[in-house]
C-alpha cells in the first residue's frame, strides 16, 4: 500500500516536473523554431564550410532553436522534413540531395505553415512550393571568369576547358559562358577534357598531357574547380610550360579553395571564382524581416560572387571567404 | 597444357597494348619520343608510367585476394584513403618533416593498411561473408573516416620533400612514383619467388576444403592475402597523396577500384579465384591507363568519352570470356588437325579421303 502510494507520489513530482519543464520551453518563445535539412558536412568542403555557416549563424545566441539533419539520402532527407513539420518549425531549409521528390512534403509545409527556404540546390517543383531560394548563379560564376580573362587582353585565346562532372549545374553554368565566347569568336577551344564524375585533378591532368603531347598550342586553362586546376598545372610544371603571373598559360580555377587562393597570392595562378557556401547570413536576415512583418524576397535569389586574381587578392580575402584548409601564406601547393 | 593457357593470359592484354600504341602512332609518329624536361624524362611512356602507378599496386593486391577468396575488395581507394591520412596526420602532426619522419609516418599508415587488410580479410575469411558484401561496409563509410582523420579540411602537404616524392627528387631522372611502383613490383616478385604464397592462394581459392585437408589453413591464407592488399592500398594512398598535395577524402583515388578489378580481369585471370597472374594484372592497369590516354589523343568528346571507354572494355570482355575463349581452342585445335592431315595426306587424293 505505501510502496504504491510512493509510486504516485514520484509519478505525480515526475509529472509536475515534465509540465514545469514544458512550461520553460515555451518560456523560451522568443527563439525562432528552425528545421535544417542539409547534406553531410564530409560531402565536400563545400559543404563542410556550409554547416560549419549554418551552425554559426543559426545559434541560440541569435535568437534561434534549430534543428538539423545532415544526410546525402533524399528519402532520409525527405523522412526529416517531415519529421520538423510535425514538430511544429516556422522555418524550413533545404538543401535537397535529389532535385525531385519533394512535392508532397512542400505542399504539407505549406498547409502546415512553415516558411520554407531552399539553399544551394534548387528542386524541380512549383515555385509556390517554397518561398524562396538562395543558390549559386554557376553562369554568372563562368561570365565573371570569361569577362576577367577577356580583360587581359591577350593577343589570343587557346584555351583548354576542363570539365566538371558532364551535366552538372556546375559544369553546365561554367561551360556555357565559355562556350558563347568560343561561338561569338572570342576565344578558341584547343582542347574539350573532363576531370569526370569525382572532378579528378589526375584526370585533368591527362588531359593536359594529351594536349600537349598532340604538340597543341594553347595560353589559357580553364579548369571548372580548384583540383582541377591543380592537375593542369602539374602537367604544365611536368613539361616545363611556364605559366602564373609572369608565365605563358593563364590559370583560372573555381571555387575559392583556400590553397587555390594562396597559389593566386603567389602568382603561381592566376584567378580564382568564388562559389560561396555561406548562404545563412542571407537566409537568417530573409526570417528577421519577415518576423518584423515585413516581406522578404521571393523566388529563386542569386548569391553575389567575386573572383581574385594577382592584384585585388588579400590575406583577409582568403580568410574569410575561402573554404578548407589553410596552407599559409606563401606557401605554393604544387 | 597449362603453360600454353598462361602465355594466352597475358598475351590478349598484351595485343589490346599493342592495338593501342600503334593507334597512338598513327596519331603521331613520335609516341615513344622522350625528352628531358627540368632533369626528368618526359614523354607519353613516362606520363603513362606516372599516371597508372597507383592503379598498378592496387591491381597486384587485388590480384592476391581475388586468387584466394574468389571475390573483390571494392574498399581498396577507401582504404588509401584512410591510411593516407593517417600518414598526412602522422607527418604534419611531427615537429618537422624530414626523410626520417616522412618514412615513419609511411610505416605507420602502412599499418594502418593491414589492420584494414586484417578487418576485410576477417570478415571473409572468418565469417564466410561475401568479399564484395564485406569490403562494401568500408566503401559506404570508409571516406567518412578519413574526413574526420583529416580534422573536417581538406590539409595541404607543401613542403619540398612530400612534393619530390609525388613528382621528381633532383638529380633523379626518372619520376619518383614511377620508381617506387618498379621497387613495389620487384618487392612482390621476390616475395612470391620466396614463399609458398602463389601455391597456397591458388590451392585456397580453387578448394578450400582440399586445401584444408593438405594441411593449408584457409582462414590464414585468405587473411594474409587480405593484409597484403592493405600493404598495397597504403602504398597506393602514399603516392597518390604526395602527388596531389593535399589530402581530399573526399575526391582522392575515387572509383578506382573499379579500375583494379578491371585490370585484374583484364590481366586474365578468373575472378572466381584460383590461378592468377601478378604480371597480367599489371599489364591490364597499363592498358587502362593507356585506354583513357588514347581516347584523350583522340579528343573523344567529354560527353561521349565514357561510353566509348565501356564499348571497348565490353569487348574486350567477351574476347576474353572463357566461352569465347574456348570456341577459339577449339577453333584452332580442329584447323591444326586438319592441317596435319592434309600434311599427312598431301601425297594422296584428298577428295577420295573424304569419303
Amino acid at each position: 500500500m505505501s510502496s504504491q502510494s510512493r509510486l504516485t507520489k514520484v509519478f505525480c513530482t515526475a509529472l509536475v516536473l515534465l509540465v514545469a519543464f514544458a512550461g520553460s520551453v515555451s518560456a523560451q518563445g522568443s527563439l525562432i523554431r528552425v528545421g535544417i535539412v542539409n547534406l553531410p558536412p564530409e560531402e565536400s568542403g563545400y559543404r563542410q564550410a556550409n554547416v560549419e555557416d549554418m551552425n554559426a549563424v543559426f545559434s541560440r545566441a541569435n535568437g534561434y532553436d534549430m534543428k538539423q539533419t545532415n544526410t546525402g539520402d533524399n528519402s532520409e532527407q525527405i523522412a526529416a522534413a517531415q519529421g520538423y513539420i510535425r514538430d511544429g518549425v516556422k522555418y524550413l531549409l533545404i538543401s535537397a540531395a535529389n532535385a525531385s521528390g519533394w512535392d508532397n512534403v512542400l505542399k504539407a509545409a505549406k498547409t502546415a505553415g512553415v516558411t520554407v527556404f531552399l539553399f544551394d540546390r534548387l528542386i524541380q517543383t512549383d515555385a509556390s512550393n517554397y518561398k524562396a531560394a538562395l543558390v549559386s548563379d554557376m553562369a554568372a560564376e563562368g561570365t565573371t571568369a570569361v569577362n576577367w580573362l577577356l580583360s587581359q587582353k591577350l593577343p589570343a585565346y587557346n584555351v583548354i576547358l576542363i570539365r566538371g562532372q558532364m551535366g552538372s549545374a556546375a559544369e553546365l553554368g561554367r561551360s556555357s559562358a565559355l562556350l558563347k565566347a568560343r561561338d561569338s569568336g572570342k576565344v578558341k577551344i584547343v582542347a574539350d577534357g573532363t576531370g569526370g564524375d569525382s572532378w579528378s585533378p589526375e584526370e585533368a591532368r591527362k588531359v593536359v598531357e594529351a594536349a600537349i603531347a598532340a604538340g597543341k598550342d594553347f595560353n589559357v586553362i580553364y579548369a571548372q574547380n580548384d583540383g582541377m586546376a591543380q592537375g593542369a598545372v602539374q602537367a604544365l610544371d611536368a613539361a616545363g610550360i611556364s605559366h602564373g603571373k609572369n608565365g605563358k598559360v593563364k590559370i583560372i580555377g573555381f571555387d575559392f579553395n583556400r590553397f587555390a587562393l594562396r597559389n593566386v597570392q603567389a602568382g603561381y595562378w592566376d584567378c580564382d571564382i568564388q562559389c560561396s557556401p555561406r548562404q545563412a547570413a542571407e537566409i537568417s536576415g530573409w526570417i528577421k524581416t519577415l518576423e518584423s512583418g515585413k516581406k522578404s524576397p521571393t523566388g529563386i535569389v542569386y548569391q553575389k560572387e567575386i573572383y581574385a586574381d594577382t592584384a585585388t587578392i588579400t590575406d583577409e580575402l582568403i580568410l574569410s571567404k575561402g573554404i578548407n584548409a589553410d596552407p599559409g601564406k606563401g606557401v605554393i601547393t604544387k | 597444357m597449362k603453360k600454353r593457357t598462361h602465355g594466352f593470359q597475358v598475351l590478349l592484354p598484351l595485343s589490346v597494348l599493342a592495338i593501342l600504341i600503334l593507334i597512338n602512332l598513327i596519331k603521331g609518329a613520335d609516341y615513344f619520343s622522350v625528352t628531358l624536361i627540368n632533369g626528368a624524362l618526359y614523354g607519353n611512356i613516362p606520363n603513362i608510367l606516372f599516371g597508372a602507378s597507383e592503379l598498378v599496386i592496387l591491381a597486384i593486391g587485388m590480384t592476391l585476394v581475388t586468387s584466394s577468396s574468389g571475390g573483390q575488395d571494392i574498399s581498396v581507394g577507401v582504404a588509401a584513403t584512410i591510411s593516407s591520412s593517417v600518414f598526412v596526420r602522422v607527418l604534419l602532426g611531427s615537429a618537422s618533416i624530414t626523410w626520417t619522419t616522412i618514412l615513419v609516418a609511411f610505416l605507420i599508415s602502412c599499418l594502418v593498411g593491414i589492420v584494414i587488410g586484417a578487418f576485410n580479410g576477417s570478415l571473409v575469411a572468418m565469417f564466410n561473408v561475401q568479399p564484395m558484401v564485406a569490403t562494401l561496409i568500408l566503401f559506404t563509410a570508409g571516406r567518412s573516416i578519413a574526413f574526420l582523420i583529416d580534422g573536417r579540411l581538406s590539409p595541404i602537404l607543401a613542403n619540398d620533400l612530400t612534393s619530390q616524392i609525388g613528382s621528381v627528387i633532383p638529380g633523379v631522372p626518372i619520376q619518383t612514383p614511377i620508381i617506387l611502383t618498379a621497387v613495389f613490383i620487384a618487392v612482390v616478385a621476390v616475395f612470391l619467388k620466396a614463399t609458398n604464397l602463389r601455391l597456397y592462394s591458388e590451392a585456397v581459392g580453387i578448394n578450400p576444403r582440399a586445401a584444408r585437408l593438405n594441411g593449408i589453413d584457409p582462414v590464414r591464407i585468405k587473411l594474409l592475402t587480405y593484409m597484403i592488399l592493405g600493404v598495397c592500398t597504403a602504398v597506393a594512398g602514399f603516392i597518390a597523396v604526395t602527388k596531389a598535395g593535399r589530402h581530399d577524402s573526399v575526391n582522392l583515388l575515387k572509383f578506382c577500384e573499379m579500375d583494379a578489378i578491371l585490370a585484374v580481369a583484364i590481366g586474365g585471370n578468373p575472378l572466381g579465384g584460383g590461378r592468377f597472374s601478378v604480371s597480367g594484372s599489371i599489364i591490364g592497369a597499363y592498358t587502362i591507363e593507356v585506354l583513357n590516354r588514347t581516347l584523350l589523343r583522340l579528343e573523344v568528346d567529354p560527353e561521349t568519352i565514357k561510353a566509348f571507354k565501356a564499348v571497348f572494355i565490353l569487348v574486350l570482355m567477351v574476347v576474353s570470356s572463357p566461352v569465347v575463349r574456348a570456341y577459339a581452342a577449339k577453333g584452332v585445335a580442329r584447323l591444326r588437325a586438319r592441317l596435319d592431315a592434309t600434311v599427312a595426306k598431301k601425297p594422296r587424293d584428298p577428295e577420295r579421303e573424304e569419303a
